[in-house]
């Protein structure tokens, strides 16, 4: 039996479901290319942010090698819808979903931030910006 | 924005639940139009999955924070890929007033 595959860390899903393509009218769509959730985080980190892969690798929880698999999954994909011509839709994969805990040492409570756009981080309890991020997951 | 708030019962002088998955009720508090709207958690007494059962009630209302005194270990990954901000409040004598009264400042 084939070892389990390992859950890949991540912040938040895509902001949209898929892609379909322009198409001269009348012509049939061919079937969606599924493209997981962690190929496109992959895709993401390394081209759209531009880190490096042993960078990313760290950031979803996975080892580099692994990352590149991932990586090269998602490009062949993305390469096979545009030739085709077929639609990508992104879903599943072996993922997880997670986010950083912040405690605020104003009021004492810890609060966490799901969304990773929004950088600047205030308590949502008190407005205070006296936040620091805890170092291990606590919970 | 709407923020769920656990509660211990149906009034706002009652305190914070420092359950999630299994508290009395969930107090409903819009922001925007000031109005509390409280609801008996129908998970109080399950016996598994009351965590995901509930998350389905709050996120059902549309809310964007989730305010309780603990969170268990299946919810945390559920809510963050529905974008809910969780917030653990320490201090068990807070009541319900006065943390509506903190977050609509």
């Amino acid at each position: 039996m084939a070892r389990p595959k390992k859950l890949r860390k991540l912040s938040n899903p895509p902001k949209i479901k898929g892609f379909r393509p322009i198409k001269p009218a009348g012509e049939v769509e061919p079937a969606p290319i599924l493209l997981d959730y962690d190929e496109f985080e992959a895709l993401r980190l390394s081209d759209y942010l531009q880190n490096n892969q042993a960078d990313a690798a760290r950031e979803m929880g996975i080892s580099r090698p692994t990352f590149a698999r991932i990586y090269k999954n998602a490009r062949r994909k993305i390469a096979r819808s545009f030739a085709e011509g077929a639609p990508i839709l992104f879903q599943g994969g072996p993922v997880y979903f997670t986010s950083e805990w912040y405690s605020c040492k104003n009021c004492r409570c810890f609060f966490n931030n799901p969304d990773k756009d929004k950088p600047s981080v205030i308590c949502p309890l008190c407005r205070s910006s006296d936040v620091h991020q805890c170092e291990t997951d606590t919970l | 924005m709407k923020i769920a708030i656990t509660s211990t019962g149906n009034s706002p002088e009652s305190t914070l639940d420092s359950r999630f998955g299994r508290c009395s009720y969930f107090v409903i508090y819009d922001t925007e139009s000031g109005t509390t709207e409280f609801i008996p958690n129908p998970n109080k007494e399950a016996m598994e999955g009351a965590g995901p059962a509930s998350i389905q009630l709050v996120a059902s209302k549309g809310v964007e924070k989730v305010i309780s005194g603990e969170f268990g270990g299946k919810v945390k990954a559920i809510f963050d890929s529905l974008k809910i901000q969780l917030v653990i409040v320490n201090d068990r004598t807070m009541t319900i007033a006065h943390i509506i009264e903190m977050v609509s400042k």
